[in-house]
């Protein structure tokens, strides 16, 4: 098992935070990672982006000219990564402030209203975690059980009151899920 | 054996220094290394080792500081990114010229001048062929994962006190900045100044005893003797040359094509080496680890076996330059590379290879 995933949006949307939860998922899981971000201005309110790969073996490059999985949170990022999706490969969005929809024919598509859905239950900030949730809904690489153990890891311990919110989170996420187009 | 962990490549570093007994770091911020500083400032060594965490006013007083630690035998480091290690250039001739142990890393970004803040390897030939004056020589490491980030770190300090050599790592921006699983080593006890003493009999610890003080110095105005000082560099260059190369292959048995990278290109080249297996072109990855001393009798092998060889790098073409003296004209030696912080992805190297070698 390979999977090649970019994740992008907004400096600020939880996007590498987003990827580590992912990558520390792996980990739990027994699995090969990399986790590979921009680091560059966009953390100042740009665009951001993190390639995580997880696989059953070593893996080669951590930079990628085509991705398996892109969870794409902002017009930019999506302009940018649909064309670098693979064929039949999945698009998972969130469903607030585009102009221009996914266009693609040949891979799925699927859209989660994270911020909507967040904003509603008041609980903002745990926006990334109904992403990761959606993704784990349609790309099972990782088990939740997995996932709940690496955001602990990944979480500073001040902040491991948070838990059970962003177990809420993921849980719902796998719920609001919205297929566009599937294969 | 400790747990795996997930970590950036610059954390692993610091995580590495504590470990292997490191008495001092001195270094002065700069994107995109700052977290191997961070990193030290958040596990605070000197609770736990004793080591000495020092963020220096610059660059320049980061490497004399080293200069300053290794002259008393202590095992002592800065890290920087390209800026700053030009900046450092006289301190490293000095240190070589007297002969003392340090590791400098080289988180290298994309230049010249202050450049980018991405990734690049432009500072090869700064780091190989010289970079601060006189016939010097820098150990040079290569690493191209995060375990290695740790790994050649420990490594450097034992190659900086086996050859009194100052030992550079060079990494980049990407091998800096990602995370990946790795395995730290086991705490290993700095040495007090007593073992210092007796394991390093050159160290300026103090006369106690000895009829002479111990002098570190890299000035000798006698031409005859500063003559002689150069063939005792030499000859520990020739020594260093015969013992310590180090390389990977990755599927160069049957390669009749072979890439030729180090660090971090070495890692994208092999997933172009994976491509171009799938479509039946038998293609090598060759990875220098060491840079200095360089694997000029291994590449000369391969060149009687194989077509031609690419080099990738991420800058203008620079280690190109070895291979081909080490090719020595038997096959055709390419070169492809990106710059100023860019990064070529597997399916451009591919398609290089091809273009420049198959055509």
């Amino acid at each position: 098992m390979k999977e090649e995933i970019i994740i992008a949006g907004f400096g600020g949307q939880g996007v590498l935070s987003m990827g580590k939860i992912l990558a520390y998922s792996g980990l739990m899981q027994g699995k090969e990672v990399s986790w590979m971000p921009s680091y560059g201005p966009e953390q100042r309110g740009g665009t951001a982006n993190v390639t995580v790969i997880l696989s059953d073996e070593k893996i080669s490059s951590p930079i990628l000219q085509e991705y398996d999985t892109a969870i794409i949170l902002n017009q930019p990022s999506l302009d940018k990564f649909e064309p670098r999706i693979k064929k039949g490969g999945t698009l998972l969005y969130d469903g607030h402030g585009f102009v221009r929809e996914p266009k693609r024919k040949d891979i799925n598509i699927y859209r989660i209203d994270a911020l909507e859905t967040s904003i509603a239950l008041n609980m903002a900030k745990a926006f990334n975690m109904f992403i990761l949730g959606g993704l784990l809904k349609i790309r099972p690489i990782v088990e939740i059980e997995n996932v709940l153990l690496g955001l602990k890891k990944s979480l500073p311990e001040r902040h491991h009151h948070l838990l059970a919110q962003n177990e809420t989170a993921l849980r719902k996420g796998i719920e609001i899920l919205i297929p566009i187009h599937v294969l | 054996m400790e747990e795996v962990k997930l970590m950036k490549g610059n954390e692993a570093i610091a995580e590495a220094a504590i470990r292997c007994g490191c008495d001092g770091y001195f270094g002065y911020p700069i994107t995109p290394q700052s977290e191997v500083l961070e990193t030290l400032m958040v596990l605070e060594p000197w609770k736990k080792t004793g080591m000495v965490v020092l963020q220096a006013e610059s660059e320049t007083a980061s490497i004399n500081m080293v200069y300053g630690g290794a002259g008393c035998g202590k095992r002592v480091m800065t890290s920087s990114s390209s800026p700053g290690i030009s900046l450092m250039q006289e301190g490293l001739s000095y240190i070589a010229g007297a002969e003392l142990p340090c590791v400098v890393v080289n988180v290298t970004r994309g230049g010249p001048g202050l450049g980018t803040i991405q990734p690049s390897q432009s500072d090869y030939f700064q780091t190989v062929k010289g970079g601060g004056h006189g016939d010097y020589k820098l150990i040079t490491l290569a690493p191209a994962s995060v375990q290695e980030m740790a790994d050649h770190l420990c490594l450097a300090f034992d190659l900086a006190f086996k050859y009194r050599n100052p030992v550079m790592v060079l990494s980049d921006g990407l091998i800096g900045q990602m995370m990946e699983k790795v395995q730290l080593p086991d705490y290993q006890p700095r040495l007090t100044n007593e073992q210092i003493r007796e394991k390093y009999p050159w160290a300026t610890l103090g006369k106690k005893g000895r009829d002479k003080q111990n002098v570190i110095t890299s000035l000798e105005l006698v031409s005859e003797e500063m003559e002689k000082v150069n063939n005792r560099l030499q000859q520990k260059y020739r020594e260093v040359e015969a013992n310590e190369v180090r390389y990977e292959t990755f599927l160069c048995d049957d390669a009749d094509y072979l890439l030729v990278a180090f660090g971090s290109s070495a890692r994208i080249c092999q997933k172009s080496v994976e491509l171009l297996r799938e479509e039946g072109i038998k293609v090598g990855l060759f990875r220098p680890i060491t840079l200095y001393p360089y694997p000029v009798s291994q590449i000369h092998e391969y060149a009687k076996q194989v077509k031609g060889m690419l080099s990738v790098e991420m800058n203008a073409g620079q280690m190109v330059e070895d291979v081909r003296l080490a090719v020595n004209g038997l096959v055709p030696v390419e070169f492809y590379g990106r710059y100023g912080g860019m990064i070529p992805t597997p399916e451009e190297i591919v398609k290089a290879l091809k273009e420049k070698l198959m055509a």
